[in-house]
C-alpha cells in the first residue's frame, strides 16, 4: 500500500470542528495531511468515495470481545474484524471475561492480543471490583498503566452503594470514568424480559423499568456526592433518561449511552417472534414509551453516544428455552446501517449528529484519542456508503457469533472503508469481490 | 359435524377462535359417549404415535392424556424427566431431535419454561400439544373447564366466572381467561396485588377483593397457591391468605345459588379452598377429571385424525 491515500469526492463531517461539506481527504504516513475541495493526488493512491460519508473513526465504547475465556463466542481477532467491518475504528472491551480483567496482567494480555490482531484499536476497560464481585476495589492505576481507559463491572452491577461511592472517589483521582450497568438484581432476579403486558401474556418473568432507574438515580446521587464521573451503560428506560437529564441539569458528571436495539425495538418483538431468543438481552427491550424516551434523549443530547453492547454467544447458548438462553446480541456489524437507515433517514437525527454520537462523543466521554479529523490527526476514518442497500446477512459476519434479531433486514447505508492510522482494516469493495 | 379445525399444533388458547373452541368442545362431547361405553376403545388413531414428554411432575394431566391415547388406540410413549437423559444434561433441542428420529405424529409436552412448546414446534415435524408451559398457557385445562361449565350451565356466553388466586404464576388462569372471553363469558380475575401480573386487564377485569369477584358469579375457579410464594415475599402466610382469599362456605353464599366451583388440582385444602367447599355440592372438581380425558381425546382426534387437520 502506498504511504499516501486520497479519499476523493466524499462528504466530510467532523462535528468537533464544525466541518460538513464536500472535501477530499489526503492521508500521509497514517495521519490526516490535508482536507480540501478537489485535492490533487500527487502520487497518492486514490479512492473514489463519491456518495459516501467520510467521518472521524466511529468508536464503540461498549463491546464484549470474550477473550480471554470464551474464545468459542468471540476472540479479540474476530471481534476487532467485526468492528472494522461495521465501520468502527476503536472499541472498548468490557472486563467480564474469564478471568475478569481486574489486573494489569489481563489488561496487558488484551492489549497484546489487540496489537497482534492488527485491526481496530482496543481500549480495555478494567473491573470496578476484584473479580467483579462487588466487594474490594481492583487496582485501577495498574490497569490504567497498561492501557485501561475506564472501569466497569458490566453485567455484574455493584450492589453496595458504599463500594460504588469508593469506586467513584478512587477513579476520580486517576481521571477514570466509572461505567455502570444499572440494575438492581433484587428487582430483576430470574427475569428474562421487560415487565409489562407482553411478559404477562407470554408468561415470562419481567424486570421492571425501575430495576434500572433506581440504580441510575443512586449512581447520579453518588457522582454528585463524590464529584466523580459516572457513565450509564445501555440506558433503556424513560425513567433513567429522565434521571440523567436532571443530573446533567444539576451539573453532575454523568454521561450515558444507548444501543441501536433499544432505540429501535420493543418487547412486542418477543411476542411477534414467538420466544425467539435473539430478542433476549439485558437490559431487555422495553416498551414503546421507553423506546421513544431513549430516542428523545439521544436527540436532545441527554444520551451522549451510541454503543452496541456487542454480546456474542454461540448457537448452543441461544438455541434453548427462552428463560434458559444467554442474554445479549451482537451489534458491531449492524449498528451503522441501523442508525443511518432507521434513525437518520427516518428523520430522527441529522447525519452530523450521528457522527457526533458515534465518534466525537464517545471519545469525549472516556477521554480517548480520536473523534476528530483535522490535519495532523491520526487517520482513523470511517467511510460509509450512504446509498448502498443490502440485507443484514449474519452468515457473512466477521464476528464468530450470529445472535442478532436483525438478520434479513434490508437497510441503506453500509460501511465502505475503515482506516486505522491510515491503514485499511476494512474495504467493502474487496470483501464484495472475495 | 363441527367446524374444521385448521391448526397443526395446540400451543395455546390464544390462536383459537370461538368457533375452534366450540368445535373442540363438541368433539369432546362425542368422546364422552365413547368413555361411557362398556368397552372403552375405538380404533380412530390406530397406527398413530404419540409421545408424552413431561418435564414437570404431573399426575392428572399426564394420566389424562395417556388415557385419551389408549381409548383412541394410539401408540404412545411417556417420558418423564426423572428417567430421561434430561437428568444427564441433554438439551431440549437434542431431546427433540432424538424424538423426531422416531417420527412420532404428535408430541405432548409439559415444560417449566414458557414458550418451550413453540421451540419444539420450530424444531420438530410432529404436531405439538402444550400440556402446560411455565406461566404461559395450559390450553387443554381451559378446554376441559369450559366443557364442564357448559355441561353444568348449558351455555358459556354471559357466565360470570371468578378466577381466584395466584394469577401471576398461573397458566391455568391465563388460558381460562382467554378462552372465556373468546366465547363471550365474563371472567373476573382476583388475587392479592403481588399475585396479579402487570397488565392483567388485557385478559379480563381484575379485582383484589374476593367478595367483589364472587358476587353473583355463575362459577368460581380456584387456583392452586404454591407454598414457595411465601419465600418470594409475595405473601406473609398461608393463614392470612386463607383469611383474605380462601373460599369458604360463607363466601360461596355471595355467588349465585347454583354456582359451580372448579379447581385445576392438586388442591391445598385449608389454603385456597376449605374442605367443606371442595367436597360440597357445588364442586365439579371430579367432573373436571372425566372431562379432561374427553377433551384430550378431542384434541388428539382433531389434530391427528380429524377433519382438515393439516394447515
Amino acid at each position: 500500500m502506498s504511504e499516501r491515500l486520497l479519499l476523493r469526492g466524499g462528504r466530510v463531517i467532523d462535528p468537533a470542528r464544525g466541518v460538513d461539506g464536500a472535501f477530499d481527504v489526503m492521508i500521509e504516513h497514517g495521519r490526516v495531511a490535508e482536507l480540501g475541495p478537489k485535492l490533487p493526488p500527487r502520487g497518492a493512491a486514490v479512492r473514489d468515495v463519491t456518495g459516501c460519508l467520510v467521518a472521524p473513526g466511529f468508536i464503540d465504547i461498549h463491546v464484549h470481545l470474550r477473550e480471554p475465556g470464551r474464545e468459542d463466542k468471540e476472540t479479540i481477532a474476530t471481534g476487532t474484524r467485526a468492528a472494522a467491518r461495521g465501520g468502527f475504528t476503536a472499541v472498548c472491551a468490557m472486563p467480564n471475561t474469564t478471568p475478569v480483567n481486574d489486573s494489569a496482567a489481563v489488561t496487558r494480555f488484551v492489549m497484546d492480543r489487540a496489537r497482534e490482531a492488527r485491526s481496530v484499536r482496543v481500549y480495555p476497560i478494567g473491573a470496578i471490583t476484584k473479580g467483579s464481585l462487588g466487594e474490594e476495589l481492583a487496582e485501577y492505576a495498574d490497569m490504567q498503566k497498561e492501557g485501561a481507559v475506564a472501569v466497569s463491572d458490566d453485567g455484574r452491577p455493584v450492589g453496595s452503594a458504599l463500594v460504588f461511592r469508593r469506586a467513584l472517589e478512587y477513579a476520580k483521582g486517576l481521571g477514570l470514568v466509572v461505567i455502570d450497568h444499572c440494575e438492581d438484581p433484587t428487582l430483576s432476579h430470574g427475569c428474562c424480559m421487560n415487565e409489562g403486558p407482553v411478559a404477562t401474556r407470554l408468561g415470562l418473568r419481567g424486570a421492571p423499568a425501575v430495576s434500572e432507574s433506581v440504580i441510575v438515580e443512586r449512581d447520579i446521587a453518588l457522582a454528585e456526592l463524590t464529584g466523580g464521573a459516572v457513565h450509564i451503560a445501555h440506558l433503556s428506560t424513560a425513567a433513567a433518561v429522565d434521571a440523567v437529564r436532571r443530573g446533567k441539569a444539576r451539573g453532575v458528571r454523568v454521561t450515558a449511552e444507548a444501543t441501536p436495539h433499544h432505540l429501535l425495538l420493543t418487547d412486542e418483538l418477543v411476542r411477534e417472534r414467538e420466544y425467539d431468543t435473539s430478542t433476549k438481552m439485558n437490559p431487555p427491550l422495553r416498551n414503546e414509551r421507553d423506546r421513544l424516551a431513549v430516542l428523545a434523549g439521544l436527540k436532545d443530547g441527554t444520551i451522549d453516544c451510541i454503543a452496541t453492547d456487542h454480546a456474542p454467544h454461540t448457537v448452543d447458548d441461544k438455541r434453548v428455552e427462552y428463560d434458559q438462553a444467554a442474554f445479549g446480541i451482537v451489534g458491531l456489524e449492524t449498528a451503522v446501517p441501523l442508525m443511518i437507515d432507521r434513525v437518520v433517514n427516518a428523520g430522527h437525527l441529522k447525519l452530523g449528529q450521528l457522527v457526533e454520537r458515534m465518534s466525537t462523543a464517545p471519545a469525549r466521554v472516556l477521554g480517548l484519542p480520536g473523534g476528530r479529523l483535522a490535519p495532523g490527526d491520526v487517520a482513523d476514518v470511517t467511510v460509509v456508503d450512504l446509498k448502498r442497500r443490502a440485507r443484514v446477512d449474519p452468515e457473512a459476519f466477521a464476528s464468530k457469533s450470529r445472535n442478532t434479531p436483525f438478520g434479513g433486514l434490508e437497510l441503506v447505508g453500509w460501511p465502505r472503508l475503515t482506516l486505522v492510522g491510515g491503514r485499511v482494516v476494512f474495504d467493502a469493495t474487496e470483501s464484495a469481490a472475495g | 359435524m363441527s367446524a374444521p379445525f385448521p391448526h397443526r399444533h395446540l400451543l395455546g388458547i390464544e390462536p383459537l377462535t370461538a368457533e375452534h373452541i366450540v368445535s373442540v368442545l363438541d368433539t369432546a362431547e362425542a368422546m364422552r359417549e365413547v368413555l361411557g361405553r362398556p368397552i372403552k376403545k375405538v380404533p380412530t388413531l390406530r397406527g398413530r404415535s404419540v409421545v408424552n414428554l413431561f418435564y414437570e411432575a404431573s399426575t392428572r394431566t399426564r394420566s389424562s392424556f395417556e388415557m385419551a391415547e389408549r381409548v383412541l388406540s394410539a401408540d404412545s410413549l411417556s417420558i418423564a424427566t426423572a428417567t430421561s437423559s434430561v437428568q444427564k444434561g441433554e438439551t431440549l433441542l437434542d431431546t427433540a431431535k432424538n424424538l423426531e428420529a422416531m417420527n412420532p405424529d404428535m408430541i405432548i409436552m409439559r415444560h417449566g419454561s414458557s414458550g418451550a412448546p413453540h421451540f419444539l414446534a420450530r424444531h420438530c415435524r410432529a404436531a405439538i400439544v402444550n400440556a402446560g408451559d411455565g406461566f404461559h398457557e395450559h390450553p387443554t385445562q381451559a378446554l376441559l373447564d369450559a366443557l364442564t361449565l357448559r355441561q353444568k350451565k348449558g351455555r358459556l356466553e354471559g357466565l360470570k366466572v371468578a378466577i381466584v388466586g395466584d394469577v401471576l404464576h398461573s397458566r391455568v388462569a391465563r388460558s381460562n381467561a382467554l378462552l372465556l372471553t373468546k366465547v363471550g363469558a365474563k371472567p373476573v380475575l382476583c388475587g392479592p396485588p403481588p399475585l396479579l401480573p402487570v397488565g392483567v386487564e388485557q385478559y379480563a377485569p381484575a379485582t383484589t377483593r374476593l367478595d367483589e369477584a364472587i358476587e353473583g358469579a355463575d362459577a368460581i375457579m380456584m387456583l392452586r397457591l404454591q407454598r414457595e410464594r411465601m419465600s418470594g415475599a409475595f405473601l406473609p402466610s398461608t393463614r392470612e391468605y386463607h383469611e383474605l382469599y380462601g373460599l369458604t362456605v360463607e363466601r360461596v353464599k355471595k355467588a349465585k345459588p347454583d354456582v359451580v366451583i372448579l379447581h385445576p388440582g392438586p388442591m391445598n385444602r385449608g389454603v385456597e379452598i376449605a374442605s367443606e367447599v371442595a367436597d360440597g355440592p357445588y364442586s365439579v372438581i371430579l367432573d373436571q377429571v372425566t372431562n379432561g380425558v374427553a377433551v384430550r381425546m378431542a384434541v388428539l382426534y382433531l389434530l391427528l385424525g380429524g377433519s382438515g387437520g393439516e394447515a
